[in-house]
């Protein structure tokens, strides 16, 4: 008779990350429709262009890294990585852009560093800001919303302009194109526009962010919050990175609200809402105590404005996640939970294995 | 309506509980061969007092406690010692363990010369404490330490005696039923212990799945007008059955790291040892036989009132189990029990539930190695954590085998409850590679305390040896101080042979000078040769000169040197 003798515990609750990633999946779903509704089949044929990258640049590594490749390829988060990053491009992007940037985000951010759990930086963030350097004229060809629509730009045109480049109606993407509601505020406030002059003065702007935008950004927020409520995401990194952002935003717009644009302007504007529910939270990059998330999370908030407001570029959000990924190390070490039985009112405990530290 | 408190963490498990409480406790079959391990508990193992051959009788003492903390073993049926010999045991080591080996003979005869307490009350403490120890009365939860030794306040004032009856493992039901079935002893008990204990008010607790538990305790406590005693029930979350975890719960105190709840005023036994001692004054019973829960894929999942030193299989068999289908066998519950290598080995003090087969549990993990992930650093496993521990940090520095790091995040304060297991979604086996760290570090601390005796007996030899010459040495000064008055005249006499020395060695000098450059074989040579040797010779001196004058000078202090 032969008695399996594992080590306890015998029972699991059955949660595995490809269930985690599933969901997250699942959670932008809401987002990507209305985000379609808006601005076209673009994003859907990204997402496909990325995630079949993913695959295949996960399969290729893990192969040449001589790992097992059925169990990583089906984890879900090469998948994941592909639709988050090709939710950051354009929808009009070349289908190069997305290739070389899902490639590059997970050969070189996640692959070479060692693989699932092993990257310091968000992956997607990586590529898109290596995107952002590289190639910024297509990084910020923007279209403005339900122009697809008007101009009825079915999904075989949109397949032809990102395979082929070429529009429909003797269109071209420079005809087409606009800026985002964040570069407009910026850019014009450089002109010495107040931000009420901007905001009357472009109709791309709705009532907290851009028009279109802020309604995929109320479906990131509901698909953020069933996160939560699934327990996949913690609240901390979400709550701290909003918060700080309207703090932060919320300060300067009372000192000077023509120089400066409204704390929700900031919230739903731009990538925020992704960020604080999807991209900060990635836990393999992120700080990992409860507290330490906290700061990791304000961190984030107050990094986006600064570069939003006093930087060069119109969104900060994937520099802000890869400055405050380098900083996670430092603030899990300094912010350990106090270990039960270590309160501080306690005389020093002999302890056995000779260690006191407290925290 | 009394304020509870919470701790970090835990996790809800299915609790599958139902199954084995359809029918009453009733005793097990007697079997043909009880095998009793000297050690069944924590401590020194007992000695055998019995030898192979002897006639044993029900409850006679047959191994006795080593040392203070230890307790003694006692036959738990009638019949004759045909082994003292090791025999598989239930042991994470998978190493045999001594045990004495008694056929039973069936008559179950009782050992006479027992003696009962009629009136607790009436005796000291210390006697309750030495008639509990006598009985062999270990920590039935689990743990297994000598209850005699939990239940000496020592120095501290107990405030809380607290009865733990939380049993928050799932399939382990004999606590609960020992509370629906035995509540009045349960308390009686309670009230012993207490006693022994000098303890200002107790409180049980029960978690509020245990409803029927629940209200038996509450009726036998108002009947017994017992008010220093509350029953409270708490929240049915794994782990609160934790010693730690329960204080903190009924109290709101955290028992301090490396400390002992005594530290805080307070002291936890299981229900199961409060049952056992009420038997042991009552009935002058020592611990022979225990609630034990058969689960699992066996026919007639039940409690069992089982003879410590019953084989497991025996019991298996008993509620429908198949000897040739087992997989696994756990002895425990499946968060923290021990998985069993041999079904042969006995049920111990500490054996509350034998779990039978793999297919038991939420979601059964065959072989986890090949299914854990790299860990995604979630977090989950620290918000499951009810230490507050980062368990994806000590993983990540027990992989490394950083043990300095993994101390630094406080290692050695694991519980090893499994919470984090249980919620990992990579599916690592966590609480394994606690345990690897932990022993690594014992081994690494157990040989560090070995190098430092040899250092120590090697610098103590060292110092024994300085010590016996320095020793020598003043006593060779003062006999040469003793012989000194008397030493004028050899003094002149010394100093005429130093003389006669010192001209000897003057006239070797002048000898060896005149003689060095000389060669040896001079004789019969032509007066041409001669000629050649002494012009050779003349040049030899002139170019030796130098070296001999500095060999002399060389030479000569050290022999100024000598007396």
């Amino acid at each position: 008779m032969n008695l399996d003798t594992p080590s306890s515990p015998h029972i699991h609750s059955g949660v595995h990350i490809t269930g985690m990633m599933a969901r997250v999946c699942l959670a932008l779903v809401p987002a990507i429709i209305a985000y379609t509704w808006f601005f076209g089949w673009g994003l859907i044929i990204n997402i496909l262009i990325a995630v079949a990258t993913a695959l295949c640049a996960e399969a290729l590594m893990l192969r040449i890294r001589q790992r097992p490749i059925a169990p990583f390829l089906t984890d879900g988060s090469a998948v994941l990585t592909g639709v988050l990053l090709a939710f950051c491009l354009p929808p009009f992007s070349p289908w190069w852009i997305t290739v070389m940037g899902t490639a590059f985000a997970i050969i070189v951010a996640k692959q070479l560093y060692g693989g699932l759990g092993y990257n310091p930086f968000n992956p997607a963030m990586v590529g898109y800001v290596m995107l952002l350097i590289s190639f910024p004229l297509e990084m910020t060809q923007w279209v403005p919303p339900n122009i697809v629509n008007q101009l009825q730009i079915g999904f075989l045109d949109t397949l032809n302009i990102i395979f082929t480049g070429s529009f429909p109606y003797l269109l071209s993407i420079d005809a087409l194109s606009m800026a985002t509601p964040l570069d407009t505020v910026k850019t014009e406030l450089g002109l010495n526009l107040t931000v009420s002059e901007i905001v009357r003065g472009n109709a791309i702007f709705g009532d907290f962010g851009g028009v279109g935008w802020e309604w995929v950004g109320n479906w990131i927020l509901l698909g953020g919050v069933w996160l939560i409520y699934k327990r996949i995401i913690t609240w901390h990194i979400p709550l701290a990175l909003m918060g700080s952002l309207f703090v932060i935003s919320f300060f300067f717009f009372m000192l000077d609200p023509d120089t400066y644009a409204s704390p929700m302007f900031h919230l739903f504007g731009g990538a925020t809402l992704l960020a604080a529910f999807f991209i900060a939270t990635d836990p393999v990059s992120a700080s990992t105590t409860p507290r330490g998330r906290i700061f990791y999370g304000i961190g984030i908030g107050i990094l986006i404005y600064v570069i939003r407001t006093w930087g060069s570029y119109p969104d900060g959000v994937a520099f802000a996640v890869l400055l405050m990924n380098m900083a996670a190390p430092t603030i899990d070490y300094y912010t350990q939970p106090r270990v039960f039985g270590y309160k501080k009112n306690y005389e020093k405990p002999s302890s056995k294995s000779g260690d006191g530290g407290n925290t | 309506m009394r304020r509870l408190f919470q701790f970090h963490g835990g996790v809800h498990l299915k609790e599958h509980k139902k199954d084995a409480m359809t029918q009453s406790v009733q005793a097990a079959r007697l079997p043909k061969q009880l095998v009793l391990p000297l050690q069944q508990h924590i401590g020194a193992p007992a000695e055998a007092i019995v030898a192979v051959g002897d006639k044993v009788l029900k409850g006679q003492l047959i191994a006795r406690p080593a040392s203070t903390i230890s307790a003694p073993v006692h036959a738990s049926s009638s019949g004759t010692v045909v082994a003292i010999a090791n025999h598989p045991v239930s042991h994470p080591s998978h190493l045999d363990a001594p045990c004495i080996i008694i056929d039973t003979d069936g008559e179950e005869r009782w050992h006479t010369d027992r003696h009962s307490i009629t009136n607790y009350h009436e005796l000291p403490p210390e006697k309750i404490r030495a008639h509990i120890r006598d009985a062999g009365i270990v920590g039935m939860g689990g743990a297994g330490f000598p209850a005699h030794i939990k239940l000496t306040p020592g120095d501290h004032v107990v405030d809380t005696l607290i009865l733990n009856g939380a049993e928050c493992e799932p399939y382990i039901t004999c606590d609960e039923m020992l509370l629906r079935e035995r509540a009045l002893e349960v308390i009686v008990g309670l009230r012993i212990m207490r006693y022994a204990l000098q303890a200002k008010r107790c409180i049980i607790g029960v978690e509020n799945n245990k409803a029927a538990a629940f209200r038996a305790l509450q009726e036998q406590v108002r009947n017994t007008g017992a008010d220093f005693i509350d029953v409270i029930q708490v929240p049915t979350v794994y782990p609160t059955g934790g010693e730690k975890q329960l204080i903190q719960v009924l109290t709101g105190k955290e028992v301090p790291a490396g400390g002992l709840p005594l530290d805080i005023g307070i002291v936890c036994h299981n229900v199961g040892t409060a049952y056992a001692v009420y038997r042991a004054i009552e009935f002058a019973e020592p611990l022979i036989s225990r609630y034990v829960t058969v689960a699992g894929s066996v026919a007639h999942a039940r409690n069992l009132e089982v003879l410590i030193g019953t084989p497991v299989i025996d019991l298996i068999e008993e509620c429908g189990g198949n000897r040739n289908t087992l997989s696994r066998v756990i002895l425990g519950g499946p968060m923290m029990g021990t998985a069993l290598h041999n079904v042969t080995a006995p049920v111990t003090k500490t054996t509350n539930c034998i779990l039978v087969n793999s297919t038991i549990g939420d979601v059964p993990l065959p072989s986890r190695d090949k299914h854990a992930m790299p860990c995604i650093r979630c977090g989950n496993c620290a918000t499951a954590c009810p230490i507050d521990l980062l368990p994806q940090q000590l993983y990540w520095y027990a992989h490394a085998k950083d043990f300095d790091k993994v101390q630094d995040y406080h290692l050695f304060d694991c519980i090893e409850c499994g919470c984090c297991d249980y919620v990992c979604p990579s599916q690592i086996p966590l609480v394994h590679y606690f345990r690897y760290a932990k022993t690594e570090i014992w081994a690494q601390q157990h040989e560090k305390a070995l190098a430092d005796i040899a250092r120590e007996r090697h610098q103590f030899r060292e110092q024994r040896l300085e010590r016996e010459k320095r020793e020598k040495q003043e006593r060779h000064k003062k006999k040469r101080a003793a012989l000194k008055p008397a030493g004028n005249a050899a003094n002149k006499e010394d100093e005429a042979k130093k003389a006669a020395i010192q001209a000897a060695m003057e006239r070797a000098k002048t000898k060896r000078e005149n003689n060095s450059i000389k060669p040896k074989n001079t004789q019969n040579l032509t007066t041409e040769q001669q000629q050649q040797i002494s012009e050779a010779d003349t040049r030899r001196t002139e170019l030796n000169k130098g070296i001999i004058n500095k060999q002399d000078v060389q030479r000569n202090p050290v022999q100024d040197s000598k007396p």
